[in-house]
Order: structure tokens, then sequence, then C-alpha cells
């Protein structure tokens, strides 16, 4: 069979090569060098819908599996994907050619560099999703921060530097404790793979602390608060498009990194843990939701608002049911696109007006009226319309989490509104009332390239809110798989909570998750 | 056959390298001054080379010589080729210096140069087959001498006397530290060969006092050679001082030398109750060196002082490999040492390649700004020696880390991986900053990219190495070292 993951990795590389190496003078590389990105990643798009055509829904195992003992004695080139894996590489290969066009005309210096960093990048993305050997999903994990430092300390704002390296520092330094860990386990149980290691019990003791050097840097990954502050830092300097690959695939490798491993292999740890999670996410989704109503900067508010989301994710992870999962990854998906959109749509005033300061605009409802109906879509996809992916994440999030803490479901809820308040009055702000100033109302609205960026994200967006099976069928069988591991073990008693029950799978079958039923069926 | 014979053909690469840096000398003497550097550093570089075919033939199994004094065996062989290999580059990279002229106008290149090195080479490779502490001494003396005369080798530069100087006054206190922990040991084991004090050693019920004493004294002087913290105060005056491509030569091939004999003095004569005294004091040595290397390396504004702490760094990492004592552990360093010399040599090698408008070295870090847009490809090669340096995968420098850390780790020294990883992270920090000194900061003063074309393929075959390609050569490079590691072992059992 063709080795598609490793071609759907190695092509991005061989390509950057070829972009850093183009001939020509400034202007032609820089033209080369977009084409052959955009090329690049759109060959890869269609390769990840192959992908999803030939995936076989029905199964936890992995697919397409590659081995080949390269790196002996350390590592194996190891690569396969369950459900979980593939709907995220989807999403990485979606991004990708939007975050190429979206820097077509607003990087002017050194495009070629920049074009190749973002191939590099993909490269990396697909291949953490794609490892099935612990240490080269480290490897790839931890190489993104080098493309992602460039991105930023290149062809970043103005404070540029200081958020490279706080980001890079920030999550190296939580890496390297889970490496810690990782090197603990793979002595203990003798083996690199991470199914194997997914099986194997570890000794409940040591779950506890392999769960926090783990925690330590999906947390900070994720990001959790309170070890979010890199994350405004950074997309405040990050270039639009190098936001939108942080908001849309890089912070989902802390939510993946807990359901990769926190959950299934850590699994009593993750039961006595979950006031942890619990309470670290009911601050943050108050807490961040708060900071993010009184932010002037429009980066630094949707930044706030990705550390809120994400609140839900840990959230239905550590649930530890069916419908808490899946909502999890559902709010993943959803997250990517909306505020990735969400990023886009600053960059498209940010292009015209070089200002992200809210107080800045207004009136855009007037002056630019398909940017301000975009807008509009993706902030009602934020707040979580019923008709749009948010509905669907938090849902489930809600739903899967009430069964196991009511407190901590409330809490989040209370976020839902908070959440709305605040991109509700940024809305408001930017759209409605008057222009604050000429320059303002001189902008022109959304053109072709724009429309053709933000389009496919707005049809995406819907498909997921109205048809989100399509998109939760492939993850069920490995979910399903990660809440088997799960089930019988003690769940802590959290203090503030009201009744705690043990873990049952699918204990409501929810209007939207018909599915639930099927994965319960499965194990 | 008289023994001695039989001994001379043991130690084949020594025999080499002494007929040839004495066959060098007299082809200096005798060429025309002109011509003398460039032809005695060529055929310095063919004896370095027939020096490390001797070893193609080498026994796989161990062999002693000189009465035992010498041993021949795959350990020695594996850090003979490093050692070879790093010196060879070192004489090749400082051709260009070499046929430059000084401020005064004076040649500066004297074929001496070249000579000196063959002399010190022969004395790592001495080291790292001594099986008997007076070859360890003779040894050691003979590469630091030249060493000395190397780094004040630019007479009319005073910093660069002041450098040979200072590692002179301390080099010699170090080695009259270790004589002392040599008399020592002598005195309470009765013998200064390895398997004889091994012996002693684990017939031994109780500690003996005197020779944990001599131990501490050993393991002091040869701290100072591999420049780790406490003994470090000298790297970076002489990295600073001695001409770069002598700091690039102190910073490979005697690091090598000095960590292979550490680990077999270590290994093979302090074997047991020994074993656990002095992997206290290595613990002690391994963190100081990692926190110290890190810490002290963000403050500083001159390159090859910057290169100097992240070589107390680096040797810091490697003896996390040592502290086990496992054969797992001196696998890793071999392939830490092979990993770390490719690194700094690079870096190295980058740093000469560059010329400031007026002439003179790059030495400050701020001359660097703006390297990516006048030398894309210098940068290019710098940038993956630091990402490298800071142990990022995928770039090759990430693994032998992984590698020592993964055998500490093994031995259940926990804290000791955990610290040496925040240290690595502090230390990320500053080689970030050459990074964004060279992609993010506007140029300042535009450097020249002058050297040799030689110089320019050993850049690119370094950064190659050190890049994620290179990560294809670690199974064949892990297997080389497993199977050094093991001759330490000869009655090793593995766990379980």
């Amino acid at each position: 069979m063709m080795p598609i993951l490793s071609i759907m990795i190695l092509l991005p590389v061989v390509a950057a090569l070829v972009v850093a190496t183009l001939p020509g003078d400034e202007a032609e590389r820089a033209s080369r060098a977009r084409v052959v990105a955009l090329a690049t990643t759109l060959v890869e798009f269609a390769a990840g819908i192959w992908l999803w055509v030939q995936f076989d829904q029905t199964t936890a195992a992995f697919q397409f599996t590659e081995d080949l003992p390269l790196f002996a004695p350390y590592l194996t080139w190891s690569l396969g994907i369950d459900g979980i894996a593939l709907m995220l590489i989807e999403l990485s290969v979606f991004l990708m050619p939007l975050c190429i066009l979206a820097s077509w005309v607003s990087v002017k210096k050194r495009v070629p560099e920049y074009m190749a960093a973002f191939l590099f990048m993909e490269a990396l993305m697909i291949g953490t999703f794609a490892a099935r050997d612990i240490f080269l999903f480290y490897l790839f994990f931890e190489g993104g921060l080098i493309p992602m430092f460039l991105i930023i300390g290149i062809w970043g704002g103005a404070r540029r530097i200081y958020a490279s390296y706080k980001f890079f520092l920030y999550t190296l330094l939580g890496s390297v404790v889970m490496l810690v860990a990782m090197l603990w386990m793979v002595g203990t149980a003798g083996t690199t793979d991470i199914a194997a290691l997914s099986r194997f019990d570890f000794p409940v003791d040591a779950q506890f602390w392999l769960f926090l050097a783990f925690f330590a840097s999906f947390a900070v990954k994720m990001p959790m608060w309170p070890v979010h502050t890199w994350l405004p830092d950074a997309h405040v300097e990050a270039p639009t498009a190098g936001s939108v690959i942080l908001a849309g695939v890089l912070l989902k490798l802390g939510g993946y990194g807990f359901i990769r491993f926190s959950l299934p292999m850590f699994p009593d740890a993750s039961a006595q843990l979950i006031w942890l999670v619990f309470g670290l996410s009911m601050v943050a989704v108050v807490y961040t939701s708060l900071v993010a109503l009184v932010q002037q900067d429009m980066k630094k508010l949707i930044a706030y608002s990705s550390v809120a989301h994400m609140a839900f994710v840990t959230g239905g992870l550590f649930a530890l049911n069916t419908q808490g999962i899946e909502g999890a990854m559902v709010m993943m998906l959803s997250h990517g696109l909306v505020s990735g959109a969400l990023f886009l749509c600053v960059g498209v005033i940010y292009d015209r007006l070089h200002t992200r300061e809210i107080g800045r605009y207004g009136g855009l409802a007037d002056t630019m009226p398909k940017y301000a109906v975009v807008l509009l879509f993706f902030t009602m996809a934020s707040v979580g319309l019923p008709a749009t992916s948010g509905f669907v994440a938090e849902f489930l999030v809600l739903i899967g989490m009430y069964q196991t803490s009511t407190w901590a479901t409330f809490v989040l809820t209370t976020g839902i509104i908070l959440g709305a308040a605040y991109m509700l009055w940024l809305y408001a702000r930017v759209a409605y009332g008057k222009a604050a100033g000429d320059d303002t109302r001189a902008m022109p609205d959304l053109n072709a390239r724009e429309i053709a960026i933000l389009a496919p994200i707005i049809i995406v967006t819907l498909w997921m809110g109205i048809y989100p099976k399509s998109f939760q069928t492939p993850m069920q069988p490995a979910i399903a798989q990660v809440v088997a591991r799960l089930e019988g073990r003690a769940l802590a008693t959290m203090p503030t909570d009201m009744t705690m029950s043990p873990i049952r799978s699918a204990q409501i079958a929810p209007a939207v998750s018909t599915q639930a039923h099927a994965a319960e069926g499965g194990h | 056959m008289h023994p001695i014979f039989t001994s001379i053909a043991i130690a084949g690469p020594e025999t080499v390298l002494t007929l040839g840096s004495l066959a060098a000398l007299m082809l200096g003497t005798f060429t025309h001054p002109a011509k003398a550097v460039t032809t005695t550093s060529l055929f310095a570089v063919a004896i370095l080379a027939l020096a490390g075919f001797t070893l193609l033939d080498a026994p796989a199994a161990s062999v002693w010589a000189f009465d035992g004094l010498y041993i021949a065996d795959a350990f020695a062989a594996f850090l003979k080729v490093v050692i070879l290999v790093a010196a060879a580059a070192s004489v090749l990279l400082a051709l260009p210096w070499l046929q430059g002229r000084d401020e005064d106008g004076a040649l500066r290149g004297r074929f001496e140069y070249p000579v000196l090195m063959l002399l010190a080479t022969l004395g790592l490779t001495i080291m790292v087959s001594a099986n008997d502490l007076l070859t360890l001494y003779i040894g050691l003396e003979l590469a630091a001498l030249p060493s000395y005369v190397l780094a004040a080798f630019a007479r009319g530069d005073s910093r660069s006397a002041e450098a040979g100087l200072k590692y002179f006054v301390l080099g010699a206190l170090a080695s009259g530290i270790l004589l002392y922990g040599i008399t020592l040991i002598y005195g309470f084991s009765g013998s200064t060969q390895f398997d004889a004090i091994a012996a002693v050693v684990s017939a031994q019920s109780e500690r003996s006092l005197g020779l944990m004493f001599g131990i501490v004294f050993i393991l002091a002087g040869l701290a100072f050679k591999v420049s780790a913290v406490p003994f470090h105060m000298w790297t970076p005056d002489v990295y600073e001082g001695a001409p770069t491509p002598v700091a690039a030569f102190f910073s490979a091939a005697p690091k090598v030398a000095a960590l292979g004999l550490m680990a077999r003095v270590l290994i093979v004569a302090f074997p047991g109750q020994a074993a656990a005294d002095w992997q206290q004091i290595l613990i002690f040595i391994a963190i100081s060196s990692m926190v110290l290397g890190a810490v002290a390396a963000v403050a500083q504004s001159n390159f090859k002082r910057l290169l100097a702490y992240s070589s107390i760094a680096n040797i810091g990492f490697a003896l996390v490999g040592l502290t086990p004592g496992t054969p797992q552990g001196i696998t890793a360093l071999l392939f830490y040492s092979v990993v770390y010399a490719a690194m700094t040599l690079g870096s190295f090698l980058v740093l000469l390649q560059l010329r400031r408008p007026d002439g003179a070295p790059v030495e400050a870090m701020a001359d660097l700004a703006g390297l990516s847009k006048t030398q894309p490809k210098l940068a290019l090669a710098m940038a993956v020696f630091m990402f490298s340096l800071a142990g990022i995968p995928p770039l090759l420098g990430f693994w032998p880390k992984f590698a020592v850390f993964q055998a500490a780790i093994a031995a259940d020294l926990l804290a000791l991986a955990i610290i040496g990883f925040i240290a690595s992270v502090v230390a990320a920090f500053y080689y970030l900053r050459i990074i964004k000194i060279m992609y993010a900061d506007e140029p300042g003063v535009v450097l020249a990219s002058e050297g040799s074309a030689v110089n320019g393929a050993m850049i690119a075959g370094a950064a190659l190495f050190c890049s994620p390609i290179g990560m294809l050569a670690i199974t064949p490079l892990v297997a080389a070292a497993t199977t050094a590691a093991a001759a330490l072992f000869p009655n090793y059992i593995p766990a379980g």
C-alpha cells in the first residue's frame, strides 16, 4: 500500500526546501514561493480528503499504518491514524491553504522563508497526529516550536521578540517535564508504541506523577489557566496566518495529548484528578471571559476567548464519558474553524487600517456590509448559536459534564453567557455605531480573495452545526475505546459537588449524538 | 618477536602520530617559509588519516600492550576515530587563518601550528588508551603542553598570551592535583594499573578513606580537563583569548578524549562500592555544570565566551551519561561526544568563515545581527547548530541529550534528569538569542564571507549531520557506541 502518511509528511518538507532555494530576483522568488506553497497545501488537502474517504469508520484500530525501524534504538518511524487523529489532520490540511492565501499580500518581506516555515509547520503538525511511536510524537510535537518561533519572531508585530521567546520557553519547559515521564514510562513498559502503552497498566501511584508531568506540557499547550499567559502575547504579535495556525491547530495539540496519552494511559489518575482539571477549567472560563470583556485589542480578545473555549475542551475530556469526550473533540474542531476564521476577519481589517484597536473601528455594517455579515456569522458561531458547530460542541460537553459534576457544568454554562457578552459587544463596537474616522469609513469591502478564504470555513462550520454526524462518526470507535479504558475507575469526590456516580458511558442519548448508542454497543 | 615490537604494532595510531609529527617538523623546517604552513598542514591531515587507517584492522577483543600500560579496545578505537576526525577538521579549519597576516603585517602562519596539533592529538589518543594512571598522566601532559602553546599562538596579541599563561598556570595546578591523587591511589592500593586497582577496591570490605581522597583528587584533575564546574574558570577566558581556530580545537577533540578517559578510569578502576562514591561526586559536577553553563551564558555578549559556557553545560549533560556507570550510559556518553564535537566545530567554523568589514574576526554576538539577510547560508547553518545545541527535536542534538537522560532515568536518577532538562530550557534561551539576532534583527555591520571552500564544505557537512537528516545516522552510530561501551564492561550481565 502507498505510504500515504509518510508522503503527507514529507511532501511539505520537500516543497519547503524547493521554496527556500527558488531562483530569480526577490519579486520572482516571492511570487513563485506563494504558488508552490499554495499548490502543495492544496495537494495535501486533497490527500487529506482521500484519507477520509478511504478511512474505515467502524474500527478503533490505527489505519494506514507504516513501520520503519529507521532510528533504532531510540524510536521507530511508525505512523497510523485513528478517527481522532484523522479529524485533526483534516482540520490542519483544511486550514493550511487558507493560511497561505491569507498571507498572499500581507506578508511582504522574506516571502520564500515565510512559506517554507509554514510548510515545515504543516509537516510537523501532520506528523504529530500521525505518530504511533511516543518519541516520534514528541519529536513532531516539539519540532513545531521551531517554525512557530520563527514565524512570530520574524514576521510578527512590534513586541514579537518577547512573544516568541515566551511562547518557545513556556512550551519547552512544559514539554521537557513530559519527556522525563515518557522516558520513565518507556523504561517501565518496555515499548515506545502508543497503542501498547495505552493498554499497559501503570502502577496507580506512578500514574499520579506521570499524569502531572504530561499535564505540565498539555496544560501549557492547551493553554489552561494559569499557564495561558503566553497565548495572548503570541497571538497579538503573530502575523494573521500564524494566529490561525496557532489557534486552529497548535492549541489542539494539548487536547489531542490528553485524549491520546493522559486518559488512556493514566485512567486512574485522570479519574482521581478531575477536581484539578474541572477547577482550572471553571476558573478559566469565568476569569478569561471577564478578561476578554475589557480588551481593547481584537486579537487579544479572541485569544482570551480561545482560552475559555479550551476550558470547555478540558471540561468535556475530563467528564470521562462518551458525550463529554466527543463534545471536546467537536469543540476542538469547531474552535479551530471559528477562531481561525475570527483571526482571519481581524486580519482583513488589520490589512486595511494596520491597527487592531477596537476603538478605531465602528460602523463597518454600513461601509463593509459583506464583511459585517461574515463577522456576524463567526461571532455567532463562537457564541454557540444553534446550527453552527459551536452549539453542537458546547451542548455535548455540557451534557457529558453534567453526569460527572453539576457544579462544574453550572459554572461553564455561565461562561457561555459571558462569551456571548464579550463577542456581541465586540461585534457591536466594530460593526455598529459610527465609523471612528475617515480612514475607517474608506475601507473597501471584502475582495474576492478574502471571500474565497472565508467562504469554505462558513460552509464547514454550518455543516458541522447542522449535520455533525459526518465529523463524529469517524471518531466514535476511538472515543469508545478511550471510554472503555476509563470505565469503572474510582472518581474523586469534588468538595463542591452534590452527587458523584462512577463513570457510565452514554447515560443520555442527546439528539445531536445519536451515534453514542452505537459507540456504546461497540465495546 | 620481542614484546616491544608487538606493543608498537598494537599502538598503531600512536606510532603513526609520533613518527608523523617528527616528519612534519622536518618537513616544515625544510620547506620554503611561504609554503611551509600549507604543506605541513596538509601533511598533518594525511598523518591523521593514516593514523585512522591503522584503526581499521583493530582487533575486536581488548588487547594490552606495554606490560598493561596501554589498552587497545573498541572503546578506545571509537574515541580515537572521533578525536582524529575532530583534529583533522581543526587543522583544516585553521588554514585560512594561518595563511592570513597579523595586524602588524607579519605572516601569521608558522608551520609549528600543525605540528603542535599533531603532538596534542597524540596525547589525546594516549589518554583514551590509558590503562594505567601513569599512562593517563603522560597522555594528559602530552596533550596539555602543546595546547598551552597553541593558546598563546597569536604572538602579537596580548589576549592570546594571557590565555596561554592562564591556561598553563591553572593546567599545571590541575596536573598537580591529579598527580597527588595518583600517589594517594598508589599508596592505598599498591598499584597504578587500573585492573590491579579494581581488584584491590573490590576486595575491600570497608570504604578506604585514602582511596576516597584519591578518587576525589583524580576527579578534580580530570574535571579541570573537561572544564566541568567547579574547575571551569579557565574555559571562557581561554576560549575568548585564544585564536578562534585554537578555541575550536579545544572545544572538540580534547573534551572528547578527557570524557573518555574519565569514563575508563572510573568504570574500570573503581567498581563496586567506590562506584557509589564517585557517582555522588559526578552528580554534583554534572548538575552544577549544566546549571552554571546555562545560567552564566545568558549574560554573555562575546560569542566565543558563549560557546565556552555552552561547552561547560554540554560537558555537564555528557557527564549525566557517565553517572549511572552502566553500558547504556556510556553508550549515550559516546554518542553525545560525537554529536557535540560536530555541533561545536560547526559553530566555530561559521564564526571563522565571517569577517568584519575592517578585516577583524567576528567575536561580538551583535556583529551577527541580520546575518540571515547578508549571509543566508551561513546563518541557516548557524541556526541549525544553535537549535541542535539547544536540543530541540527533530535536530540531531536532541538525541544525545535524550540518550543520556534515558540512561539516567533507567538508573533511577530522576532528579538528575529533571534538573538537567530544566537547565536545557534555560540554555535554550541563549541559543535562541543567537537565532533572534541573526533572523529578527536588522543588519548592522555587513559581514563578508571569506574562508576556504574546504571550510564551507565542512560547515555544510556538519550542518547536514546536525539537521534532521542526521537522524539517519543514529542507528549506525549508536550501534558502534554500544560495541565500544561494551568493551568497558567485560563481565557485565544486563539486569532482568
